[in-house]
């Protein structure tokens, strides 16, 4: 749903990057977003085909790491991992307890990108 | 063909943000103004609660509101007839408030020596999740006609809260909301919330949230 800020966040990044480094084409980002998210990946590549236009950013495509949600169980600190529809009812593998910390899952990170 | 290569750019997507809503959180926190950020999806009574909490906080105590909408005063009117100072940001389409448009309300109060600002964030239990407002307080409402279900549809906001306010608890009997699986699926995701149960309604619960918003104010004003 709030895919268009985030995108002008990734673009604003990279051009800044690309501007640094003597960049003449972005062809490709490589980002990190946690499983938490709600962002769709179809999406956000839509909005920046929109606010890239006519920047060294045009047509670079961007490619979305999923990171896993982990919780760390808040007995006995095992890791484990949870999906999105049902780490409300979450059990630790290891003891049984519910209670847990998240770990992993709300990453929002540009890795790289490929330039020319 | 030119080749390719690979820059690092390691950089958090959200980073400005997060640096802006750091400033802010500093900046009241040297004046001594608690700034509660209030979310909830649309209906589940998150203008009633600052109705409430203005009855329930008023003597002694200097308040601002910052209500976030999509197209309309209404909400702003309503808190300002009670005599506290408000202000109104549109956000124009945008489905949350970022710490940028936090900082515009705030010089908008334009008050200088408030013990509380809380921010009706707008009514949607997704976005404002990722966006850091600058608040030093998350509290979130579920109302109980939107079911036990939400914290498995929408974990993120229940993790990020310190208070739940379950509003509309004069339902229950009318429903099949059941208390004890809400409390054990937001506890799991979060174990160090505070649930309080409430009724915007009849005021049942009112007492419980507006002791805990008095001591939050208080400590702060006492610099701890």
């Amino acid at each position: 749903m709030h895919e268009l800020p985030i995108t002008e966040s990734i673009l604003n990044i990279v051009l800044k990057h690309a501007a640094k480094n003597n960049v003449r084409q972005v062809v490709a980002i490589h980002l990190r977003i946690g499983k938490l998210s709600d962002l769709e990946d179809e999406w956000i590549q839509h909005y920046f085909d929109y606010l890239s236009k006519g920047t060294m950013a045009q047509g670079a495509k961007l490619i979305i790491e999923r990171t896993p949600i982990i919780l760390q169980c808040n007995s006995c600190n095992t890791s484990y991992e949870a999906d999105m529809a049902t780490i409300g009812d979450a059990v630790c593998p290891a003891c049984g307890q519910t209670e847990s910390t998240l770990i992993s899952g709300r990453e929002y990170y540009i890795k790289d990108m490929e330039v020319q | 063909m030119e080749d390719v290569r690979l820059i690092e750019v390691k950089e958090e997507i959200l980073a400005d943000n997060n640096q802006v809503a750091a400033g802010v959180r500093d900046q009241l926190r040297t004046k001594k103004t608690l700034l509660v950020n209030l979310m909830s999806s649309p209906g589940s009574g998150k203008t009633s609660l600052i109705l409430r909490t203005i009855e329930g906080l008023k003597q002694g105590m200097k308040m601002g509101v910052i209500e976030a909408d999509i197209d309309s005063k209404v909400d702003a009117e309503k808190v300002a007839a009670r005599g506290v100072r408000a202000i109104q940001l549109r956000t124009g389409g945008f489905c949350h408030l970022d710490a940028t448009m936090v900082t515009q309300g705030i010089d908008a109060l334009a008050e200088n020596d408030l013990d509380l600002i809380i921010i009706e964030n707008v009514g949607n239990l997704v976005c404002p999740a990722e966006f850091d407002t600058g608040a030093h307080k998350n509290v979130m409402i579920l109302s109980v006609p939107e079911g036990d279900d939400k914290p498995l549809k929408y974990p993120l906001m229940f993790s990020i809260c310190n208070v739940l306010l379950v509003n509309k608890i004069d339902y229950l009997s009318l429903s099949d909301f059941d208390m004890d699986t809400l409390r054990k699926r937001v506890l799991a995701l979060n174990p160090d919330i505070k649930i309080i149960e409430v009724s915007c309604k009849t005021g049942v619960g009112i007492d419980q949230w507006i002791a805990w918003l008095g001591q939050e104010v208080e400590s702060f004003r006492s610099g701890q």
